[in-house]
C-alpha cells in the first residue's frame, strides 16, 4: 500500500530517546499506568489518539505500547501496561526516577476527523480501553465537534476494570452514555454482568451518523462488528485496532504482517473495510 | 409506565416489536404490571412460578449461590426478558433473580399464555420465534463468556 | 587501448586476463571486492583478491533438494548458476549491532557509533539478484522509512552484473520477468563468451563510475558480432529454464485460496527449517535481541535475520498466532506472491530457484502454485 500511496520521501526511523519515569499508578492487580517525562524535543511528545510507542527497558527488551494519555495534554507521555510477560513485567515494575527508552509515536490514529458531526461509539474490551482513552479525551476536549458519546466497556471482573473514576466521571457528562459490564460479577458489583455485546440492547444507535471505534481481543471485535452490522452500521464507519508481534515499528522486521498489511505502518487502527477479508482467517 | 397504557408499553417493548395489534391486545389481556424495589428477590432457585417478565426499566441479576459465595451470571435490563423457562412449562427456577435497582416490568402467567396459543397457534409461533432468538443470543453470550477473552493467554481454561 | 572514457550504455570487450585488471581497479578504488568462490562444496560469495579465487571451470547441477558442483571441461568463470548465498548477507547482514547502552545511575545512555561499513564491489550479480536488490531497496530504503544500515551499504556498492549464459535446473527468472538478461541498476554488466579459442567478456557500461572503472581496464569497443554473440548466449540461457511460474493473477489466486487443501499437503512435507527464507534474496525479516553483560551496566541490541517459519515469529502475549507449519508455509508463499504486490507493488519472488534447491523436503514453489491453480476452488 504504502509504496504506492506514500508521497513523502522515506524518512530515517525515529531514534530511541531515554526518558525518566515520572510516575507509576496501579490501575488493577496486573495493570499499571506509567507517566514519562517529556522527551527532549517537545514535538516528540505529540501524538494522535490510537498511536503507539516502542518502550524499552534497559537490557530487557522493547515492546509496542499504545499511548493512553490525553493528546491535548502536551509533553508527558502516558502508557497503560498489563503485565503478561518478561518485558511487560519489567515495565510495570519501573519505579519513578528510573529511565526507559522511547521510540515513536508510530501508526495510524482513530478517525477523530472522520467522526466529526457524528455520534461516537466506543467499544472496549479489557486492556483495549487504554488505546481508546486518548480518543475519548480528544472528543471531550472538542465536545461540540461530536454529537453523542457512547462508551461500552467489558472486562473480566470488577477488579479488572481500568480508569474506574474516569468512567464514572464520563458517565455524568451530558450526551454521554457509559455502560460497563463484566464477565464474572460478585454480589458487590451492581453493574452489568455479561459479555460486552449484550450491552448493545441498552443503547440506541443512529446508523449513518455514528462512527464506531473498537479495541479488544479479536474474537470480541468480530462479535461486536456483528452486532453493529445487525443494527445497520455501514462497514465504512467501523474502525478497529489490531495487534501483532512487532520488533521495529517501521516496516522492516516483517513480524506484524496481517494479510497485505503491516500493522505498524498501515495500522494499528484500520477501517473495518480493510480488515473485513482477514478478520476471520485462522492463523493468518 | 406512568401515563402510558399497558398496551403502549407492550407495543414499545423490543421483544414485541412488529407484532400484530390483535396479538398485542391478547397479551395485554393477560398482562399485569409489577414493580420490585431495589435488592428484592424476584424469584429464587427452585421456585415453582409460572411468571414470565418483560422488563421496562431497572436492572435484574441472575445469581447462583455456591457455598460461601454468590455468583452473578448475567444481568438483565430495560427491554430484556426474564423467566423465559416458565413459557416451556418448566417447574422450578434454575437461578435466582434479584433486582439491583428499582424495577418495572410486565408479567405474564405462562399457563394463561399457553392457553391463548393453543387457540391461536399462529400467535404462539410468532411469540416462540422471538423467544428462540432471545435464547440463542443468551447461548451465544454464554459461549463468549466461557472463552474468558480477557484472561492472560497463559491462564486460559482450554 | 582506447583511452577515451566509454559512455554509459556503450559496450566493450575485455579478454579473460583483463578480469584480473578489473578486480585490481576496483581494489585500487577502495572497494572490497566480493565475488563467487568455491567453498564447502558450493559456490558462495566471499572476498575476491585475485581471479584465481573465482570458480573458474566450475559449474553446478541443481534440482529440488539437490545441489552439486561439477567440474566443467572449459575455463568458464560464470557458467555456474546462483549458489546458496546472495548479496543480501552484505547489504542486509545476518547480524548487525544496533546500539550499545551504558547505565548511568537510574538513567542510561544510548551510544550509536556503528563502524562505517566497507564499500563493496559485487562481482557477478545475476539478473535475478539485481532484481532482488531492487526489491529489497523498496522495503528498506524506498517506503515510509529508510534503514540507514542498508542505505550505507547499498549506496556505496559497485555492481558488476553478469548475464547468465547457462540456466540452472531450478531457475524460473524468465517467468518472473527478472532475467536472464540484467535490467537496470548495474555499473558494469558482463556477458561471458567462450569457445573457438577465445575467452572474453562483452561489457555493458551502466553508470559513469562503471565507465571510469572500465577505462582503467584494457578493453576494445564491441563489434556487432560480439554483441550478437552475447545476445545469443543469453537467449540460450533463457531457453534452458528448468522451471516456470504462471505469475498471472497469482496474487488473487493465493489470497482467494486461503483454505485450499494443498496447504495441508505441503505442510506434511515442510520441516519449517527456514532454509528457504535464509537463501531467499528478497526475504528481509529480522528480529532484535537485547542483551546485557553480567553486571547489568552494559546493554546491546542486535538485529538478526528472522524467519516466518519460526514458532516465535508471530508471538503475542502468551502464544503464537501461526502455530501450525501449514500457516507458516502459507504465510511465506502468500507473502512472496501476493502480499508483496500490495505492500511494494511487485512480486517478492525473482525466480532464482534457491528455495527449491535448498529445501530438504524438496518443496518446489512453482509446483505449489501450479497445484493451487490447478485445483483452485471456485472463487
Amino acid at each position: 500500500m504504502s509504496a504506492v500511496l506514500t508521497a513523502a520521501p522515506p524518512a530515517l526511523p525515529p531514534q530511541m530517546t531515554p526518558v525518566r519515569v515520572a510516575g507509576v499508578v496501579k490501575e488493577t492487580h496486573d495493570t499499571f499506568t506509567l507517566t514519562l517525562d517529556p522527551p527532549g524535543e517537545e514535538a516528540a511528545g505529540r501524538f494522535l489518539p490510537g498511536q503507539f510507542s516502542m518502550l524499552y527497558v534497559f537490557g530487557v527488551g522493547e515492546l509496542p505500547i499504545s499511548i493512553s494519555g490525553d493528546p491535548g495534554d502536551s509533553g508527558r507521555l502516558v502508557y497503560t501496561v498489563r503485565s503478561v510477560g518478561k518485558a511487560t513485567n519489567a515495565l510495570v515494575n519501573c519505579q519513578p526516577g528510573q529511565w526507559v527508552g522511547v521510540r515513536g509515536p508510530f501508526g495510524t490514529s482513530w478517525p477523530i476527523e472522520e467522526a466529526r458531526g457524528n455520534d461516537v461509539l466506543i467499544v472496549a474490551g479489557g486492556i483495549g480501553l487504554a488505546p481508546l482513552r486518548p480518543a475519548i479525551q480528544h472528543i471531550l476536549r472538542h465536545r461540540d465537534d461530536y454529537v453523542r458519546l457512547l462508551v461500552l466497556y467489558g472486562a473480566r471482573s470488577p477488579k479488572d476494570l481500568l480508569y474506574r473514576k474516569e468512567l464514572a466521571g464520563w458517565a455524568r457528562l451530558p450526551d454521554t452514555q457509559v455502560l460497563t459490564t463484566v464477565d464474572y460479577g460478585g454480589v458487590n458489583w451492581r453493574g452489568y454482568v455479561g459479555v460486552v455485546t449484550t450491552l448493545f440492547r441498552y443503547v440506541r444507535l443512529h446508523p449513518g451518523r455514528t462512527t464506531a471505534m473498537i479495541c479488544g481481543p479479536e474474537i470480541m471485535m468480530r462479535f461486536v462488528i456483528r452486532e453493529l452490522e445487525k443494527r445497520g452500521l455501514p462497514d465504512a464507519d467501523i474502525y478497529l485496532s489490531m495487534e501483532r508481534n512487532m520488533k521495529c515499528a517501521v516496516g522492516f522486521c516483517g513480524h506484524c504482517q496481517l494479510g497485505p498489511y503491516f500493522v505498524c505502518k498501515d495500522g494499528p487502527i484500520f477501517p473495518f473495510t480493510k480488515m473485513r477479508p482477514w478478520l476471520d482467517k485462522h492463523e493468518l | 409506565m406512568d401515563s402510558k397504557t399497558l398496551t403502549d408499553v407492550l407495543r414499545e417493548h423490543p421483544f414485541l416489536e412488529g407484532l400484530k395489534p390483535n396479538h398485542v391486545q391478547k397479551l395485554a389481556e393477560v398482562a399485569l404490571e409489577v414493580q420490585f424495589a431495589r435488592d428484592q428477590i424476584v424469584f429464587r432457585e427452585g421456585d415453582e412460578t409460572s411468571l414470565f417478565y418483560l422488563l421496562a426499566s431497572g436492572k435484574v441479576a441472575l445469581e447462583v449461590s455456591a457455598p460461601g459465595r454468590v455468583v452473578r451470571i448475567q444481568t438483565l435490563g430495560e427491554g430484556d426478558e426474564l423467566g423465559w423457562s416458565s413459557l416451556l412449562g418448566n417447574a422450578g427456577k434454575t437461578f435466582q433473580a434479584r433486582s439491583l435497582e428499582p424495577v418495572r416490568a410486565i408479567g405474564f402467567d405462562a399457563i394463561r399464555l399457553r392457553q391463548v396459543w393453543e387457540q391461536d397457534p399462529a400467535f404462539g409461533y410468532q411469540f416462540m420465534t422471538r423467544l428462540l432468538k432471545v435464547v440463542a443470543q443468551r447461548l451465544q453470550a454464554t459461549r463468549l463468556q466461557l472463552l474468558d477473552l480477557y484472561a492472560p493467554r497463559g491462564t486460559k481454561l482450554v | 587501448m582506447d583511452t577515451t572514457l566509454p559512455s554509459v550504455g556503450s559496450q566493450a570487450v575485455i579478454d579473460f586476463p583483463a578480469l584480473s585488471a578489473l578486480v585490481s581497479a576496483l581494489r585500487r578504488r577502495g572497494y572490497q571486492v566480493i565475488g563467487p568462490t568455491v567453498r564447502d562444496g558450493a559456490i558462495t560469495c566471499d572476498a575476491i583478491e585475485k581471479i584465481e579465487d573465482l570458480p573458474i571451470g566450475w559449474g553446478d547441477e541443481q534440482e529440488s533438494g539437490r545441489y552439486r558442483l561439477k567440474k566443467r571441461d572449459d575455463s568458464a568463470v560464470f557458467a555456474y548458476t546462483v549458489g546458496p548465498q546472495g548479496w543480501k548477507r552484505y547489504l542486509h547482514p545476518p547480524e548487525l549491532p544496533m546500539f550499545e547502552g551504558k547505565r548511568d545511575g537510574e538513567a542510561f545512555q544510548i551510544l550509536r557509533n556503528p563502524p562505517s561499513p566497507p564499500q563493496y564491489a559485487f562481482l557477478g550479480v545475476r539478473a535475478c539478484e539485481l532484481a532482488a536488490i531492487r526489491l529489497q531497496d523498496r522495503v528498506l530504503i524506498g517506503d515510509r522509512y529508510r534503514d540507514p544500515a542498508y542505505q550505507a551499504r547499498r549506496e556505496g556498492a559497485f555492481l558488476v552484473a553478469v548475464n547468465c549464459t547457462q540456466a540452472g535446473g531450478t531457475c524460473f527468472c524468465v517467468s518472473m520477468g527478472t532475467g536472464p538478461r540484467v535490467g537496470a541498476g548495474f555499473d558494469l554488466a558482463l556477458t561471458e563468451l567462450l569457445g573457438a579459442g577465445q575467452h572474453s567478456f562483452v561489457v555493458e557500461v551502466g553508470s559513469k563510475t562503471g565507465a571510469a572503472v572500465l577505462a582503467e581496464v584494457e578493453h576494445r569497443k564491441a563489434r556487432k558480432e560480439d554483441v550478437k554473440a552475447a545476445v545469443a548466449a543469453v537467449d540460450a540461457a533463457a531457453s534452458q529454464m528448468g522451471r516456470s511460474v504462471d505469475a498471472k493473477e497469482v496474487r488473487d489466486l493465493l489470497f482467494d485460496n486461503f483454505d485450499h487443501p494443498r496447504w495441508d499437503r505441503v505442510a506434511a512435507r515442510c520441516l519449517s527449517c527456514a532454509n528457504c527464507t535464509l537463501v531467499c534474496p528478497t526475504c528481509f525479516c529480522t528480529t532484535v535481541e537485547d542483551i546485557t553483560d553480567i553486571t547489568g551496566e552494559h546493554a546491546e541490541r542486535w538485529r538478526k535475520w528472522d524467519s516466518c517459519f519460526t514458532d516465535g515469529f508471530s508471538y503475542i502475549h502468551g502464544g503464537s498466532i501461526r502455530l501450525s507449519v501449514k500457516s507458516r508455509y502459507r504465510q511465506w508463499l502468500t507473502h512472496k506472491f501476493a502480499a508483496w504486490v500490495d505492500q511494494f507493488g511487485a512480486h517478492g519472488c525473482v525466480g532464482c530457484g534457491r528455495c527449491i534447491t535448498w529445501c530438504p523436503g524438496r518443496i518446489d514453489v512453482t509446483e505449489e502454485i501450479r497445484e493451487i491453480r490447478g485445483v483452485a476452488s471456485p472463487a
